[in-house]
């Protein structure tokens, strides 16, 4: 087992004791909650006599269902109305704090908490949401569980888990121009396996990890369950100490900020540190990398051809013959120039400030290619706020790109954000599952913020780095 | 804490297969999105695997709730849910990765409420089993040929008994006995009936104000 890792110093730090059956109960620093996977929870805490244990270290926000262009309430689906009610019942009764959209700090979940530096380092940190390793980026051990134990948490502030073996994922060298945090961790993906990290937390590390931004490292940790695994996490350094420094939690307050560094130090993997496992990436290989398929998995570099599926290991033919059935692509070829119809920037893979920035950059003095639905969707309130400082909105909607209010929107589709038929969508999200955003024959290419602007410019998917050369585009 | 709540010891489960193939099986394909905007996991048993179950389903059924939606699916693919001959089956037989993707534990939810008691599989996301573990659902797993040949069996001769041991880590059918595996914490707590946790977490409240206290951020 591993020795020495953030990861041991934090879950030892939180452990409460062993449980009869040899999980332990650990502490919950920070419990985040939305509209979708905690009513039920309330519900059966309802149904039990129990109150929420630690309203303080409780935080809400709604995101997957808030519509993002008319968010008028009543919301005109009646479902979404009530799911957003039924929070606001929940989080006044419980005395929760809550980023109510009315208040500017509303967003998606994995956006807010890093942002308003709710989240900190060497801090557990819980959500009914499988995207929770996002927080990780900061040092913290987060990850997803489900609305039983969403009820545990509220009624006891602990969780049971078990400990799992930590993987050391040094990326060295450095990332190219037009390449990005999210073609990393689609790489890392491809090669580790959609189930490779299952059994383990995801430590990254190395040079190529640790010159990318806060945002960045959190595009990287939060694709750790496409990859199996539950958490994953980047050690605490200066890039994060700046970020922290600029937070809410510690704006203004140098004296709290200097103590708690003294902790975040502290929890650091050591030099000597033991791992179970230890992959290396070399970051100068990766290109701008998509997926061809329908689990993000299957992923390619833009210059290199989709697999036939006779080539690939016997356990992963079937699913790659029914993936790629589903997207329509021919392997032998590459991705580039596949055609889309949609184009999505948002997510809580990818809609932070330099996200959007880096998209902007792309979509400066060009427009969207004919016949392509673009759609950007900040964050975050606050994300849109700053973007929109920036004059980042202006230059999305010159586009011809609709720019919306915050939210999960088309990432999932559970908002009136969605595919249509067969559409092809150029997506900075998370997911390419059949289905995943919101109708049953879509069809989800993922990639980078940049990329995605590419492929909404070309109408096809497109290397951002040959972009430039585009004399047709160019204005 | 209040209201004691029954939570069964479960050592074993008996009863018909269901055969659902495919590795990376993703909890987005078990239960839709849509069908997520509900405030109680009431009903979701008619919802598992909705968009495998029938065709033409797209996103314009489901803006008018899922009333509307269930009348919309008119075509009804071979998916094994919508074959008769499994549909009294409670022992869902899966292949690799089953599970994967959102932490929703509506997928479970909605299984369990289509009357599915227990799953093998050659392996499971984490989340989701966990999942199915705070639902009393044993998450068993076997080796690749293991489960396909237990997935033809069952295609062949849908009234087979299984029967999932987790005490003993095995799965009995048709006079063979297969060796599967359960994880070690999954078992205990299956077995000892201390799958609802709580309870037992709730059981030591000074311990954890302890532990809360002696961190550096609660202060």
């Amino acid at each position: 087992m591993s020795e020495g890792t953030l990861y041991d110093a934090v879950w030892d730090r939180h452990r409460v004791r062993r449980l009869p059956s040899g999980q332990d109960q650990l502490f919950v620093g920070l419990h985040l909650i939305h509209e979708v996977t905690s009513p039920q929870a309330f519900g059966m805490l309802e149904e039990r006599g129990l109150e929420v244990a630690y309203p303080e270290r409780t935080h809400a926000t709604a995101d997957h269902i808030v519509p993002t262009d008319d968010r008028e309430r009543p919301y005109d689906d009646e479902a979404a109305e009530s799911m957003m009610s039924e929070l606001e019942a929940n989080v006044a009764d419980a005395g929760l704090s809550f980023d109510h959209p009315d208040t500017g700090r509303q967003g998606i979940v994995h956006v807010v908490g890093p942002e308003q530096g709710l989240t900190q380092p060497g801090m557990t940190v819980v959500c009914g949401d499988s995207h929770t390793a996002t927080h990780g980026a900061v040092g913290a051990l987060a990850f997803g569980i489900g609305t039983s134990q969403i009820r545990d948490v509220l009624a006891t502030g602990t969780v049971a888990m078990e400990k799992q073996a930590v993987r050391r994922i040094e990326v060295t060298g450095e990332l190219g121009d037009g390449v990005t945090a999210k073609d990393l961790i689609l790489t890392i993906i491809g090669e580790l396996g959609t189930d490779g990290g299952v059994g383990y937390v995801y430590e990254y590390g190395g040079p190529a990890v640790e010159s990318l931004s806060m945002p960045g490292r959190m595009t990287v940790c939060n694709m750790s369950i496409e990859g199996g695994a539950r958490a994953g996490y980047v050690n605490p350094d200066e890039t994060t100490y700046e970020w922290m420094a600029e937070t809410d939690a510690f704006e203004g307050e140098p004296e709290k900020f200097a103590e708690r560094k003294q902790y975040w130090e502290s929890i650091r993997s050591g030099e000597d540190a033991t791992y179970d496992d230890v992959v290396t990436i070399d970051a100068s290989e990766i290109e701008p990398t998509v997926t061809w398929g329908t689990t993000p998995g299957q992923t390619v570099g833009i210059s290199e051809p989709v697999p036939d599926p006779a080539d690939l290991p016997p356990e992963d033919r079937a699913v790659a013959e029914r993936a790629q059935e589903h997207m329509g692509v021919t392997p032998g070829e590459p991705m580039a120039g596949f055609p889309v119809d949609v184009a999505f920037l948002g997510s809580c893979t990818n809609a932070r400030l330099p996200d959007l920035r880096a998209a902007a950059d792309v979509v400066e003095g060009r427009t969207l290619a004919d016949g392509v639905r673009g759609l950007v969707v900040p964050g975050s309130q606050r994300v849109k706020a700053a973007a929109e400082a920036e004059g980042l909105d202006a230059t999305f909607r010159e586009a011809g790109f609709e720019w919306r209010g915050a939210g999960c929107s088309m990432c999932l589709g559970m908002n009136d954000d969605q595919l249509v038929d067969d559409e092809v969508c150029a997506s900075s999200s998370n997911r390419n599952f059949v289905g995943r955003q919101g109708s049953a024959d879509g069809r989800t290419i993922l990639m980078s913020p940049e990329m995605v602007a590419a492929a909404a410019v070309m109408g096809e998917v497109t290397d951002v780095r040959e972009l430039d050369a585009a004399p047709e585009v160019a204005r | 804490m209040s209201d004691p709540v029954d939570v069964p010891a479960i050592e074993r489960v008996e009863g018909t297969g269901v055969p659902v193939r495919g590795n990376d099986i993703d909890t987005d394909q078990i239960i839709p999105a849509r069908f997520l905007k509900v405030l109680t996991f009431e009903g979701l048993g008619e919802f598992a695997f909705f968009d495998q179950r029938y065709e033409n389903t797209g996103p314009d059924a489901g803006g008018d709730g899922l009333a509307a939606e269930s009348e919309a699916a008119e075509q009804p693919t071979d998916h094994p849910f919508n074959d008769e001959r499994f549909r009294d089956g409670n022992v869902l037989v899966v292949n690799a990765n089953f599970g994967c993707g959102s932490s929703r534990e509506h997928a479970p939810q909605a299984l369990m409420r289509w009357g599915i008691d227990a799953i093998v599989g050659e392996s499971f996301a984490e989340i989701f089993a966990g999942n199915c573990l705070a639902l009393g659902i044993p998450t068993v797993t076997a080796d690749s040929e293991e489960i396909e040949a237990l997935q033809d069996h069952v295609e062949a001769h849908p009234d087979t008994e299984i029967e999932v041991d987790v005490a003993a880590e095995t799965v009995r059918y048709d006079g063979r006995e297969i060796d599967a595996a359960v994880d070690s914490a999954q078992r205990q707590s299956l077995v000892a009936g201390e799958w609802d946790t709580t309870a037992l977490l709730g059981a030591n409240p000074e311990a954890v104000a302890e532990t809360a206290a002696s961190l550096p951020y609660t202060q």
